[in-house]
C-alpha cells in the first residue's frame, strides 16, 4: 500500500513542477511583470454567455485569469454589501448598479458598455396571432412578464407606460429567463423579453419589435469594485469590454447594443 | 409517555453536548436572521397589501394541499403498509420521489403533465379545467411536494400497530371498514397528526415546484416564499420581516396540532 501511494504522490509532484514550469514560461512570454493572476467578476445573469467569451480573450491576451459569479443584478448587490471578494461588478440596469454606488461598494464611476430593449416573444407558431404590444392588451392572450420589482420588469413598466397599453398578465416572473422559458415550452401566449433573450432562444420563439423600445433601453454598468485585490486588473478588463473589436462584437451577436445618447426619460 | 418508561429512554449525559450543538444548527440561523429585523417598519411592511395577499393565498392552499394529502395519502399508505409484494420497495422509493427531487424539477414534471401543452392537456380542456397560472395549481405543486411526508408517518404508524388487537377485533365480526375506523384510525392517530402537521408544514414552505409551475401573481399563485423571494430584489427588510411571519403561522399551527394530539391522547 504505502508503496502505491509514494508513486502516486511522486507522479502528482512531477505533474505539478511541469505545469509549474510551462506557466512559468507562459508567464514570461505574455505578461507583464507584476500582473494579476486572477480576478473576479461579479456579472448580471444576462452576461454570463457573452462574458466567458470575452474573458477568454481577455485571459488569452494578458494572462489574467477571470473567475465569475453570476447571479441576478440585486442579488450581486445584496453580496457584495456582505463583504463578498470582488474586483468588478457589471449589472444589467442603471439602478442597481445606482444602490451599488451609493452602498460605497464602488470605485470610480461606473461606465456603461451595453444595452438591451426588449422585445415581444411568442411561441413558434403565435398561437394567438400576436403583431404588436397593443394585441398584449387584450386579456385573451395569456401573457407573462417580468415582475416590477427585477430590471426587465421596470423596463416593461416603461414601454406600456409610454404606450398607454394596459398588459394583465398571468404571472409576473422573478426573471427574464422564466418569461423566455414560458413562452418557449408553450405556457404562455406572449412575454416580453430582451432582444438577447430572443436571440438566444433561436426558432423557438418568434420575436416582435416593439416601437420605441430602443429608444428606452436598459443600459448596462460596469465598474471596478471598492476595495478590489485586483483594483488595476480590474480596470483593465473594463477597458477591454469596452475597447477591444472581438469583445464588441461578442457583444452584438448576442444582440446586445452600443451605448448611445438617448433623450432622458 | 408514563414514568416509568420515561426513566428508561433517559438518554447519557454527553449526549448535551452535541444534542445541543443540533438544536445551535437549527436556531442561530433563525436568530441571525430576527438581527437584521427592522421593528419599527415591521408593521408597515408586513400590513402591506401584497404581503396580506401571498399570506392570505399560503394557509388557504397548504390547508386544502393537507386535506388533499390526508384524503389521498392515508388510503396509499395503508395499501403499503398492507402489501407483501415484489418490487414494493421500488414502488415505496417512486412514491417518496418527492422528498429527492428538487422542487423545480417537481415543478417542471407538474407543468409537462398538466400545462396547457402537458400530457393531459386535452384531457383537462374537455373537462374545462385550467390548472396553469391558478391557484388550483398550486394547491397540486403543495400536494406534490407534501404526500410523501404523510405517507410515511402512517405508514409507519400502521406497521407499528400490535396485530393482536385487530385480529381480536376481527373475530368479534367487526367488517373492514369499521376497524378502520373504530380502531385503526384512532390508534394511529399521533402518526396521522404528526404526518399532517408536516405536510401542512412542507406545504407552506414549497416554493421552487410552485414557481415552476403555478407561476408568481398577486392573490392567485403568490404564496409567501414567491413573495420573499421577489421582495429580496428590492427590499431585503420586507423579505427578513415576511420571513418572520412564515416562521410564526409554521409555530403556531404546529404547537397548536400538537397541543391538540396531547389532549386527544
Amino acid at each position: 500500500m504505502d508503496h502505491t501511494v509514494n508513486l502516486t504522490r511522486a507522479r502528482i509532484t512531477a505533474a505539478t513542477t511541469a505545469v509549474v514550469l510551462l506557466t512559468a514560461c507562459a508567464d514570461s512570454d505574455t505578461r507583464d511583470q507584476g500582473a494579476a493572476e486572477s480576478i473576479t467578476v461579479f456579472a448580471a445573469a444576462s452576461l454570463h454567455e457573452v462574458f466567458e467569451d470575452i474573458a477568454e480573450l481577455y485571459t488569452e491576451e494578458t494572462g489574467t485569469a477571470v473567475t465569475f459569479n453570476v447571479a441576478g443584478s440585486s442579488g450581486l448587490v445584496e453580496q457584495l454589501e456582505n463583504g463578498a471578494p470582488a474586483d468588478v461588478l457589471a449589472t444589467a440596469d442603471e439602478a442597481t448598479m445606482e444602490r451599488a454606488v451609493e452602498g460605497d461598494l464602488i470605485a470610480g464611476e461606473p461606465a456603461l458598455f451595453a444595452e438591451n430593449y426588449l422585445v415581444i416573444v411568442t411561441p413558434a407558431d403565435n398561437p394567438a396571432g400576436v403583431q404588436s404590444l397593443a394585441d398584449l392588451g387584450d386579456d385573451a392572450v395569456e401573457t407573462v412578464i417580468c415582475a416590477e420589482q427585477v430590471p426587465c420588469g421596470a423596463a416593461t413598466g416603461r414601454i406600456t407606460e409610454a404606450s398607454g397599453v394596459q398588459i394583465t398578465p398571468v404571472s409576473e416572473e422573478t426573471s427574464v429567463t422564466d418569461v423566455l422559458g414560458r413562452v418557449r415550452n408553450g405556457e404562455a401566449e406572449a412575454g416580453l423579453v430582451y432582444a438577447t433573450d430572443a436571440l438566444q432562444a433561436g426558432d423557438e420563439v418568434e420575436a416582435i419589435e416593439i416601437e420605441g423600445a430602443e429608444e428606452d433601453p436598459n443600459l448596462y454598468p460596469i465598474a471596478v469594485v471598492d476595495h478590489a485585490a485586483e483594483p488595476e486588473a480590474g480596470e483593465e478588463f473594463i477597458d477591454f469590454v469596452l475597447t477591444d473589436e472581438q469583445a464588441q462584437q461578442i457583444l452584438t451577436e448576442a444582440g446586445f447594443v452600443e451605448p448611445q445618447e438617448h433623450d432622458a426619460a | 409517555m408514563n414514568t416509568a418508561t420515561r426513566a428508561l429512554t433517559r438518554p447519557p449525559g454527553w449526549v448535551l453536548i452535541p444534542g445541543l450543538l443540533g438544536a445551535a444548527v437549527i436556531l442561530l440561523p433563525v436568530i441571525g436572521m430576527m438581527s437584521r429585523l427592522k421593528w419599527t417598519e415591521l408593521p408597515a411592511l408586513l400590513t402591506a397589501p401584497a404581503s396580506l395577499d401571498a399570506l392570505r393565498l399560503s394557509v388557504w392552499t397548504a390547508l386544502v394541499a393537507t386535506v388533499l394529502c390526508l384524503l389521498l395519502g392515508v388510503p396509499l399508505a395503508l395499501l403499503l403498509a398492507h402489501a407483501r409484494f415484489r418490487g414494493l420497495t421500488v414502488v415505496r422509493s417512486v412514491i417518496l420521489l418527492p422528498l429527492v427531487l428538487p422542487p423545480v424539477v417537481g415543478g417542471l414534471a407538474l407543468l409537462y403533465t398538466f400545462g396547457s401543452q402537458g400530457m393531459l392537456s386535452g384531457a383537462l380542456e374537455f373537462f374545462g379545467i385550467r390548472v396553469a397560472y391558478t391557484s388550483l395549481a398550486v394547491v397540486l405543486a403543495m400536494t406534490f411536494v407534501s404526500m410523501p411526508f404523510l405517507v410515511i408517518s402512517v405508514e409507519t404508524a400502521v406497521r407499528g400497530m400490535d396485530p393482536e388487537i385487530i385480529e381480536a377485533a376481527t373475530v368479534d365480526g367487526a367488517s373492514r371498514t369499521g376497524i378502520l375506523r373504530h380502531m385503526v384510525l384512532p390508534l394511529i392517530g399521533p402518526g396521522l397528526i404528526s404526518g399532517a402537521v408536516l405536510a401542512f408544514a412542507r406545504s407552506l414552505g414549497e416554493f421552487g415546484a410552485t414557481l415552476a409551475f403555478a407561476g408568481s401573481q398577486q392573490g392567485v399563485t403568490r404564496t409567501l416564499p414567491l413573495e420573499i423571494y421577489l421582495q429580496r430584489e428590492t427590499d431585503p427588510d420586507a423579505a427578513v420581516a415576511l420571513s418572520l411571519l412564515l416562521i410564526a403561522v409554521a409555530v403556531v399551527v404546529i404547537s397548536l396540532a400538537y397541543s391538540r394530539s396531547r389532549t386527544v391522547h
